[in-house]
């Protein structure tokens, strides 16, 4: 495999050479090149963008002109009142998104393969994936109607109930904010999700089953000691993958559905916190330090969660 | 197989549960669609949930008639139009580079492309460059950044892989060039995996609201998705409004609320159309997209 790097004289011989073998694979050259270019305006002048969290950045110096200040954005980001709200929202909101949002679509699969009704099964899938496939800005809609203050179906049901006397703006008060938003995520995703952990159960040998039957197993205990332990793999490989994700802890959905300013307290994550002071504050310097901040964490996590997942025989790359 | 007692009981028990569970996934679509074909002032008595009180069809005829939301809806579907087609022509002409044993540099190449996949600039940096490279107010600010997927590249590899060897063989000896071989031989055998990631490259641009969000200010090129945020977001400042304001100001406030909530389930539901009419068609195609996609990981 020849390499592009030209470095020693020897090298440089042969560099001639290496062009002119480029050029007579022309065409395939032709099918790679204009997207590596795009590659690199798209994603990597961005990633060099990022320095700029090191420069008192402003748009009309541009990026060579502005002055250099080492870590003062990191500081800054570091001793701003609002870090430690952000950090444990960014840590509360996905711990609660890991610890609810990835163990519901098992449990739906699992339950999905106890059943034996073809038709409701069938109709059960497809309801489920279907939220999916819509947009957060509908999601949300939704999640506003239904508990508006204003006869949405959830306030009108605990009045039913004579749970509450007066409709609750559940989208006003913060306590409520953090259950919303999970459940939304854990309604919108559970069925699609749900695919891998069915497609991993219906490769479990039938006969596994009809063994356990006869010894006199019961469905329950079927179900933990063959088809958990079966599935055991494909639920570690996205465990780790969801430790890798860790700190997104949402973002379109908390835009969205955060729209009370008075939820502030406990909605702002970090990537939220970054388009609020970067895109509407245009405080670029101080936002990219703050993302980057989170990257590095990202990156961190991710590279633990890989030893993780060596050590169990399932690495990532 | 007969099934013991204590199984009845916990398959009933499942039946239970997941019947639920669908109706909870199906309810608050059906009463978004109940509330659009309701009067909205009748809405506004309360205890609209699985039918229609006063039907009509006022909100859509409304809906249609308002010249914005239905440009904003062609918006939409020429983004979902050009960033599909050209995503997935430009992907799958640089996977079948890719595949290419003897091309110069192709684990260079791979490497830089599997790096964007972890490491990122982050909104600002990407913000910046846009507005650097003139694309904000611009159409094709919601098509051109999103042209190259690395990961619809590496799923496209690996089906392009799959394709025997043989074939290519047999056309190159017959004179084809490597691009007559990609558009004659293996394009026409990929239908499966352009359907696939067809599906999910289309749903991402009807779906996102939030990059014309911020690279879109001239409310003319808003696609359907964003111009609804704003919909509803003056919605839920007119009930917060309503909350505050004296009763009878609160009343005439309520009456616009309410229509305004009508007029909002009714777009709502105009902007989900194109997805539920697909949805059906391509189940079988998605499952397995989301299995390529898994083995990938």
């Amino acid at each position: 495999m020849p390499q592009l790097s030209v470095k020693t004289a020897e090298q440089e011989y042969r560099k001639p050479n290496l062009l002119r073998r480029i050029g007579k694979q022309w065409d395939i050259q032709l099918m790679v090149v204009p997207a590596l270019l795009f590659i690199i305006v798209f994603s990597y002048i961005p990633m060099y963008g990022v320095l700029m969290s090191f420069q008192d950045y402003s748009l009309f110096k541009g990026f060579m002109n502005s002055p250099w200040v080492g870590f003062k954005h990191f500081e800054m980001f570091f001793h701003a009142p609002e870090f430690w709200t952000v950090m444990r929202n960014t840590l509360v909101i996905s711990l609660l998104k890991l610890g609810i949002g990835f163990p519901a679509p098992i449990l739906l699969a699992l339950m999905l393969n106890e059943i034996g009704g073809r038709v409701f099964k069938r109709l059960v899938q497809t309801i489920s994936y279907l939220p999916h496939f819509l947009s957060w800005v509908i999601v949300s809609g939704f999640v506003i109607s239904l508990l508006s203050t204003d006869n949405g179906s959830v306030n009108m049901l605990l009045q039913a109930l004579n749970i509450i006397d007066e409709p609750v703006n559940f989208l006003a008060e913060p306590k409520y904010f953090w259950s919303i938003l999970v459940a939304t995520g854990v309604w919108k995703e559970i069925g699609f999700s749900s695919i891998v952990y069915l497609a991993a159960i219906a490769g479990i040998n039938p006969h596994l089953y009809e063994a356990a039957s006869i010894d006199g197993a019961s469905r329950i205990r079927q179900m933990f000691t063959i088809t958990i332990p079966s599935i055991l793999p494909v639920i570690i490989v996205f465990s780790i993958l969801a430790i890798g994700n860790l700190l997104n802890a949402g973002f379109d959905d908390i835009l969205l559905l955060a729209t009370n300013p008075g939820l502030r307290e406990v909605s702002e994550v970090i990537d939220t916190y970054v388009y609020r002071v970067g895109v509407l504050n245009s405080r670029y310097s101080y936002a990219t330090a703050a993302g980057l901040f989170k990257a590095l964490i990202s990156v961190a996590l991710l590279a633990g969660a890989n030893y993780l997942a060596r050590k169990s025989g399932n690495s990532l790359w | 197989m007969k099934l013991a007692t204590e199984d009845k009981l916990f398959v009933g028990l499942i039946y239970i549960i997941l019947a639920v569970l669908g109706f909870t996934a199906l309810y608050p679509f059906w009463n978004a669609a109940v509330i659009s074909f309701n009067s909205g002032a009748d809405t506004m008595l309360g205890g609209i949930t699985f039918w229609p009180r006063d039907f009509t069809l006022q909100n859509y005829e409304v809906v249609f008639k308002d010249k914005r939301l239905i440009d904003a809806f062609v918006i939409s579907v020429l983004r979902t139009a050009a960033g599909t087609v050209t995503s997935i022509a430009a992907t799958a002409i640089f996977a079948y580079g890719m595949t290419k044993r003897g091309l110069i540099g192709r684990r260079i190449y791979m490497i830089m492309c599997v790096i964007t996949m972890y490491f990122g600039g982050g909104l600002i940096p990407s913000y910046l460059l846009i507005q650097e490279l003139n694309l904000m107010n611009s159409f094709w600010v919601m098509v051109i950044p999103g042209i190259i997927s690395v990961w619809n590249m590496i799923i496209f590899r690996t089906f392009f892989n799959g394709i025997p060897q043989g074939l290519e063989e047999s056309a190159q000896i017959d004179g084809s060039s490597n691009w007559g071989i990609f558009f004659r031989i293996v394009l026409p055998l990929s239908g499966p995996v352009i359907a696939t990631l067809a599906l999910f490259t289309a749903v991402y641009h009807w779906n996102d609201w939030f990059t014309p969000s911020i690279y879109i200010t001239n409310t003319d090129l808003l696609p359907i998705q964003t111009k609804l945020n704003q919909i509803l977001n003056s919605n839920i400042m007119l009930e917060q409004m309503q909350n505050m304001d004296s009763a009878a100001q609160g009343r005439m406030n309520r009456m616009r609320s309410v229509t305004t909530k009508s007029l909002s389930m009714a777009t709502m539901m105009v902007a989900t159309v194109p997805i539920l009419c697909i949805y059906p068609f391509v189940q079988k195609y998605f499952v397995k997209g989301v299995l390529i996609g898994s083995l990938k990981e």
